[in-house]
C-alpha cells in the first residue's frame, strides 16, 4: 500500500526532500547486510509505498508539495532532479507569489479555502497514481504561517474527502526561543485543530535534534540542512519496510495502519515521539560497533527518563515498583520524572535483529494501567541494515514525551493571550478570541489527561 | 513638487531604470509646509498620483508592499507623502505599507520641521503598517565612524573599498560626491536587506509580510529602530568566527542603530535579525543565547525574537547582519519632537503660513499633537513594567 506526501510550507518542502532522498539511498544502498532476495523484497515495498515510476523508468516521490511563495519549492524540485536518480512528479506543486506572512490565520482563512480546489485536485491525482492507499503523511512545521496554517485546513479537509483513509502529520516543534514571535500562538493553534482532525501527530522537536547534531554528529556550523537529514534518518527509520510476520520476503503492506493500531490505542491521546539509536557522524561509524542488548538498555532508558538522545541519560530514574494502586504509582511517577508509556513501537533493522531481547519493554511498570503491556507493547525486526548502520533501534512511543514541552508552550501562549498582543493579527483574518480560547481548552484537556497515566 | 532632484535622476546614471512616464512633478515645491504638501498639492494630483499607482500596480503579479520614502521635516515628502498613505490605504487595503522616514535632527535647517513632522506623525500613526525611522545625525556618526577608520591606516587594516556601507558606484568613480550621498547610501543598504529574504534563496525566509505580523503586537506600536552590521569588511579574508560574533553585538550597540537610541538599556518588545551570508543556524542561536541576558524583554514576549537566514550576502561582505527592534528607545524621539513642537506652537510662531491653507485649521495641530502625545504614553506604560517581576497568568483548569 501507498503513501501519499504532502509537503507544506518552507519547512515542509525542506525536510520532504531530505527524507525522500534517504529513502531513496537506502533503499539502493549496497550494505544492506541481506540476501539479495530480501533485499530486492525491501526495495519493491519501498518503491509502492513512496514512488510511482514514470514512463522512462525514472522514480517520482508520491509528494504533493504545497508552498505559498515560489522561492523554496523551486530549490526543492531542482534538487531532486540534479540527483538524477529520483524526482518530483512534473504537475505535483502548488504555489503562490505571497506567503503566509508567520500568521495561522492567513493560512488557514485566507489561503486554505482561496486554493481549496486547486490542492485537493493536486492530492488527488497523486492518489489515483497508488494501486492501493496506505494513507497520508503530511509535513509541516507548527510556527510558520502555511505549513501551521494552511496544513491544518488541508489535514481538515483530507479527513472530509478521504474519510477511509489514516492521516499522519510530522510535526516540528520550534526552538524555544524565537524563530518566529508568535510561533507560539501559531502552535496552539495549529494543535488544537489537528486534535480534531488527524490521526496521529508525530512530533519532532528543532531544540532536540540540534543538540544530537551537536553532541553525536559532531558538526561544527550547523544548518538547517544537517538538522533535516537527522530528522530524515529518524523518519526513513520507522518507514522503511519491515518483515510481517509471515516471514523475511514479506513485508508489511500497511504501514500506517501498523503505526496507528500499534500506537493510537485511544482517540484522547495521539502524540508520538521517536528516539533512534545509534546516531553519528559516518566517520565515526566506520569505528563502531554494537550490541542489540547495549542498544535496547539505552533506549529502554532514554525511554523512562524522556532523555531525547544517548548522551546525558539519566539512569537514576527506574520504573515504580508493580503493585502499588494506581494512584500512589501517579505520584511517584511524578516525583522521579518517570515518563509513562500509553504505546511503545520498537523497530530494529540489521544484523541479527531476530535474537534480540525485549523483556524490558514488556514490564507493566512501564505502562499506563488501564492497558496490558502484550497489548500496549509491539516490536517489528527487519534483518536488513538502515542507512549504512549495522544496527539501528527506533523507538515510537506514545507516552508523556511531550506533555512538558507542550505545556511550556500553552503557557507562553497565554501569558501573550492575556495581554492581547498580536491578536489583531489574527481578527484581521477571521480568527477570534473564542477560537482561541477553544484551542488551549482542547490543549489544557490534552495535557491534564497526559500528566494523569 | 519641483523639479530640480526629480530632473537630476533622470539625468543621473540611473535614468534607465526609471519610467520616464511614472512621474509627477510641480514647479514650486511645497515651502516646507506641510499643509501645503497634504492638502493643496494632495488635492490637486490626486488624480494623476492614483492613476499611475494603479498602472504600476496592474503590472505585477501579486503585490505585496508599498515602500514609501521621504522626510518627516519638508512639505513635500511629509505633505504629500503622508496623504498618498491614506490613498494606499484606501486603494489598495490589502497591501503592505512601509515608511521610511528621515526625521530632523537636533541641527535642523528647516524651522517648521516640528510642525510638519507633528503633523505627518498622526498620518503614519494612524495609516502606515510599520514605520522606519531614520535621523541624519546618526547616519552622520556613522559616516564619521567609518572614515576614522579608513583614514587611519591601522597596520594590517585595509579596508575593501567596496564593503561601505556608505560606499555607491558613483563615490568609486569620483571623489566628488554629493554630501548626503553616503548618509543615503546607508539608507539604501537597510532597504535591500530588508528585502533580500524576498529576492534571495535562503534556508529561513523572511518576506516582507512577516515582518509587520511578527514586530507588530499592537497596530499603534508599530515603529521599528533598525541598525546595519558590519559597516565595512576588512581585507582580511580569513574571518574567525569572534569575527561573526562581534557582528551580533554590534547590532545592538547604540552606534549602529540608524536614530539616536539606546535599545539596550530601553525596554524591547520584539525582535528580528535577518542575516545575509554565510551564517548557520547554529551561529544564529549562540549569539541569541549570549546577547539575551543583557536584553530586556516585555513580560509577554521573553523569546520575542525572529530570524531569518538568506543565503546570498551584500557586495563585498560575506555576511551581514539587520537587527529591527521593537522598543521603546524610540520614545525620546518622538519627546523631543514634542517639545519643538511646543516651544514654536505657544508663541504661534509661523503658524499663519498652515493656517491660511484650505482645510486647515488649530485644531489639526491639537489633534495631532495629542495623537502624538497617546503615542507617548503607550511607551511610558510599557517602560513601567520594565522592572516588574514576571507574572505568570493562571492558566485554564480542566475539571477531570
Amino acid at each position: 500500500m501507498s503513501i501519499v506526501t504532502v509537503q507544506l510550507g518552507q519547512c515542509g518542502n525542506q525536510i520532504g526532500f531530505e527524507v525522500f532522498d534517504v529513502l531513496f539511498s537506502d533503499s539502493y544502498c549496497s550494505q544492506g547486510l541481506c540476501s539479495k532476495k530480501e533485499n530486492e523484497a525491501y526495495q519493491a515495498s519501498c518503491k509502492e509505498r513512496f514512488f510511482s515510476e514514470e514512463e522512462n523508468g525514472v522514480l517520482a516521490a508520491r509528494a504533493v508539495l504545497v508552498d505559498m511563495e515560489p522561492k523554496v519549492i523551486n530549490q526543492t524540485l531542482s534538487k531532486a532532479a540534479q540527483s538524477g536518480r529520483w524526482k518530483y512528479g512534473q504537475h505535483a506543486c502548488f504555489c503562490q507569489k505571497q506567503g503566509s506572512g508567520n500568521n495561522w490565520a492567513y493560512g488557514y482563512s485566507v489561503h486554505g479555502p482561496r486554493h481549496e480546489e486547486s490542492i485537493m485536485n493536486l492530492i488527488q491525482k497523486q492518489v489515483e497514481k497508488c494501486d492501493s492507499l496506505s494513507g497520508f503523511f503530511i509535513i509541516m512545521s507548527m510556527a510558520g504561517g502555511t505549513g501551521s496554517g494552511l496544513g491544518a485546513f488541508v489535514t481538515q479537509n483530507l479527513q472530509d474527502q478521504y474519510p477511509n483513509s489514516l492521516k499522519m502529520n510530522q510535526i516540528i516543534w520550534p526552538y524555544g526561543t524565537g524563530e518566529v514571535i508568535v510561533q507560539n500562538y501559531n502552535s496552539i493553534l495549529t494543535l488544537s485543530h489537528l486534535y480534531r482532525s488527524s490521526d496521529a501527530l508525530l512530533v519532532h522537536e528543532n531544540d532536540a535534534i540540534h543538540k544530537i547534531c551537536v553532541k553525536r554528529m559532531n558538526i561544527k556550523q550547523i544548518s538547517f540542512s544537517n538538522i533535516n537529514q537527522v530528522l530524515a534518518h529518524q523518519l526513513g527509520s520507522i518507514f522503511q519496510p519491515t518483515y510481517s510476520a509471515e516471514g523475511s520476503f514479506h513485508c508489511r503492506r500497511n504501514p500506517l495502519g501498523d503505526l496507528m493500531e500499534d500506537l493510537v490505542p485511544h482517540p484522547e491521546f495521539k502524540m508520538l515521539g521517536v528516539r533512534n539509536i545509534p546516531q553519528m557522524s559516518e566517520n565515526s561509524l566506520a569505528y563502531s560497533t554494537f550490541t542489540w542488548a547495549g542498544l535496547l538498555k539505552h533506549l529502554r532508558q532514554m525511554l523512562i527518563s524522556n532523555a531525547k538522545m544517548e548522551e546525558g541519560i539519566n539512569w537514576q530514574v527506574r520504573p515504580p515498583l508493580s503493585g502499588l494502586p494506581a494512584l500512589g504509582k501517579m505520584s511517584f511517577n511524578k516525583e522521579l520524572h518517570f515518563n509513562t508509556s500509553i504505546a511503545n513501537l520498537v523497530i530494529l533493522r540489521g544484523k541479527d535483529a531476530q535474537s534480540a531481547d525485549l523483556a524490558g519493554f514488556k514490564d507493566p511498570a512501564l505502562y499506563t494501567s488501564w492497558l496490558e503491556p502484550d497489548n500496549a507493547f509491539n516490536v517489528w525486526k527487519t534483518q536488513r541494515a538502515f542507512n549504512k548502520y549495522e544496527k539501528s533501534a527506533a523507538l515510537v512511543s506514545n507516552s508523556q514525551f511531550l506533555v512538558k514541552p507542550l505545556d511550556v508552550i500553552v503557557g507562553k501562549a497565554w501569558n501573550m493571550f492575556a495581554s492581547k498582543a498580536y491578536i489583531h493579527q489574527y481578527t484581521k483574518f477571521g480568527i477570534e478570541e473564542e477560537d482561541f480560547l477553544d484551542s488551549f481548552t482542547l490543549l489544557e484537556q490534552v495535557i491534564t489527561s497526559y500528566y494523569n497515566l | 513638487m519641483e523639479e530640480g532632484v526629480v530632473n537630476e535622476i533622470l539625468q543621473g546614471p540611473l535614468r534607465d531604470v526609471f519610467d520616464s512616464k511614472q512621474l509627477i512633478t510641480d514647479v514650486s515645491g511645497s515651502g516646507n509646509n506641510w499643509a501645503v504638501g497634504h492638502n493643496v498639492f494632495g488635492s490637486l494630483y490626486q488624480e494623476q498620483i492614483l492613476e499611475k499607482l494603479r498602472k504600476s500596480a496592474e503590472q505585477c503579479d501579486c503585490l505585496q508592499c508599498f515602500f514609501i520614502i521621504h522626510s518627516m521635516g519638508g512639505g513635500t515628502g511629509s505633505g504629500l507623502g503622508t496623504f498618498l498613505l491614506k490613498v494606499l490605504k484606501d486603494e489598495f487595503p490589502e497591501v503592505y505599507r512601509f515608511v521610511t522616514s528621515v526625521y530632523p535632527s537636533g541641527e535642523d535647517d528647516v524651522i517648521t520641521s516640528p510642525y510638519n513632522s507633528i503633523l505627518a506623525m498622526k498620518e503614519l500613526n494612524e495609516h502606515a503598517d510599520c514605520v522606519l525611522p531614520i535621523d541624519n545625525q546618526s547616519l552622520f556618526d556613522i559616516i564619521s565612524k567609518i572614515d576614522v577608520i579608513v583614514n587611519s591606516g591601522k597596520l594590517g587594516k585595509t579596508v575593501k573599498p567596496k564593503s561601505l556601507v556608505t560606499s555607491s558606484a558613483r563615490a568609486l568613480k569620483n571623489r566628488q560626491e554629493k554630501p548626503f550621498d553616503a548618509m543615503n547610501n546607508i539608507v539604501a543598504n537597510l532597504l535591500l536587506n530588508l528585502t533580500s529574504s524576498a529576492r534571495f534563496e535562503g534556508s529561513l525566509n523572511m518576506d516582507l509580510n512577516e515582518i509587520s505580523m511578527n514586530l507588530v503586537p499592537f497596530p499603534q506600536l508599530h515603529y521599528l529602530v533598525s541598525s546595519l552590521t558590519p559597516l565595512y569588511t576588512l581585507a582580511d579574508v580569513n574571518i574567525p568566527p569572534r569575527r561573526l560574533d562581534q557582528m551580533f553585538s554590534d547590532a545592538f550597540s547604540k552606534d549602529h542603530q540608524l536614530i539616536q537610541a539606546d535599545p539596550k538599556h530601553s525596554l524591547y518588545l520584539a525582535c528580528a535579525l535577518m542575516v545575509r551570508g554565510n551564517v548557520q543556524i547554529s551561529d544564529l542561536r549562540r549569539n541569541i543565547e549570549r546577547l539575551k541576558p543583557s536584553l530586556q524583554f516585555v513580560s509577554w514576549n521573553q523569546e520575542g525574537w525572529k530570524t531569518s537566514l538568506c543565503s546570498v550576502p551584500p557586495v563585498g561582505h560575506s555576511h551581514s547582519l539587520l537587527a529591527l527592534a521593537n522598543n521603546t528607545c524610540v520614545k525620546p524621539t518622538f519627546v523631543e519632537l514634542r517639545e519643538r513642537f511646543m516651544r514654536l506652537y505657544k508663541k504661534k510662531a509661523h503658524l499663519h503660513h498652515y493656517l491660511q491653507v484650505e482645510g486647515m485649521e488649530e485644531s489639526s495641530f491639537t489633534e495631532a499633537v495629542s495623537s502624538l502625545s497617546a503615542l507617548i504614553q503607550e511607551y511610558n506604560q510599557l517602560d513601567a513594567t520594565k522592572s516588574m517581576p514576571v507574572q505568570d497568568f493562571p492558566r485554564l483548569s480542566i475539571a477531570m
